[in-house]
């Protein structure tokens, strides 16, 4: 089984190090960074670690970079992918309960919630975003899950090659959702833990501006599904 | 003949001769350029003679002339900026694209 870890990172060299160090340590070998256009030490740092390096030569976002991530991994062999952050916030450890489903071929893709079992520390504001984020899924595309914006996911070869993530930017996370219910996958979510660290809460996109940008992501979606 | 009229016209005419140009350039075709006469004359028309415009916003119900030029304008506005927004996204997508393939060509290189 070939197991790739697929880590988007815009700006992340005060995290990435541990990050790669801890996934390692756990014996993940195939671990991809897709470096979109960070002007820090990233792409140096996770070359020290001796992991691929994909770099995107201008930033395209978020999502592109998991595609990019994706479309190494599947030309590369990949039986399972798994989309982990390079901020050090989600836990090594749950990547073995997250690819068990798939491996088992009880799901085609797993999806990290924040809010079955497992306690994760999830600032009270950020609870309400997300809050409204679920009602708007449930409400326009059918999508019915305990948390919708959790990053953490893995997925089968099948699922990789039938999920199309066209959004570049932070859109992608309720894009995955809605192709994973148009294209009728077979989903498991999955307990995880999420550490909200200080560095974290200080990083640009889980930060102050969470609710002003779920709206854009909302109105987004909507226009985008206007004009196809 | 009012001042707006005749400022209407020149504008009108400079846009002719913009179309003209690019026909000559062989940029658009005849069709195109006729598409273009046929807009632009009917413009001078409507600048000159508003009671032809006032014979079209009557037949709709709508009371003052000018009012329906407006609300052309405002719903080709509407359409130009959307189809605008659909061809940004497109754009993007194939930018993507093509750094998504520049990261993976570069990667096996090495």
């Amino acid at each position: 089984m070939k197991i790739f870890i697929i880590i988007p990172a815009h700006n992340e060299e005060k995290s990435i190090g541990p990050v790669l160090d801890n996934l390692k340590k756990c014996g993940y070998n195939d671990i991809v960074v897709v470096n979109d256009f960070s002007k820090d030490n990233t792409e140096k740092i996770a070359r020290q670690k001796g992991v691929v390096v994909l770099n995107h030569i201008i930033n395209r976002g978020q999502g592109a970079s998991l595609a990019t991530g994706n479309e190494y991994a599947l030309r590369n062999g990949a039986d399972i992918i798994v989309h982990f952050d390079a901020d050090g916030q989600m836990m090594v450890e749950d990547i073995l309960a997250m690819i068990k489903p798939i491996i088992e071929k009880k799901a085609d893709i797993t999806l990290g919630s924040r809010f079955i079992g497992k306690k994760s520390n999830v600032p009270k504001f950020k609870m309400f975003t997300l809050m409204l984020g679920k009602i708007f899924l449930r409400t326009f595309y059918r999508v019915r899950l305990t948390d919708s914006q959790c990053g953490f996911r893995a997925m089968s070869k099948k699922a990789a090659e039938t999920i199309e993530i066209k959004q570049d930017k932070m859109e992608h996370a309720s894009e995955i959702l809605v192709e994973i219910f148009k294209k009728r996958l077979k989903y498991k979510e999955i307990p995880v833990t999420i550490k909200y660290t200080e560095y974290s809460k200080e990083h640009t996109h889980h930060g102050r501006f969470h609710l002003w940008s779920g709206i854009k992501i909302a109105f987004k979606m909507m226009i985008k599904r206007l004009m196809q | 003949m009012e001042p707006i009229q005749i400022i209407l016209v020149i504008f009108v005419f400079f846009a002719l001769s913009r179309a003209y140009l690019r026909y000559s350039e062989g940029k658009i075709k005849a069709a195109e350029f006729a598409f273009w006469i046929v807009i632009w004359v009917s413009a001078i028309a409507a600048a000159l003679s508003p009671k032809i415009v006032g014979f079209f916003s009557n037949l709709i119900g709508i009371g003052r002339p000018a009012d329906l030029i407006i609300y052309i304008a405002i719903i080709l506005l509407f359409y130009l900026v959307f189809r605008s927004y659909v061809m940004i996204d497109e754009i993007d997508q194939k930018m993507t694209k093509i750094v998504r393939e520049l990261a993976i060509g570069r990667q096996k290189k090495k």
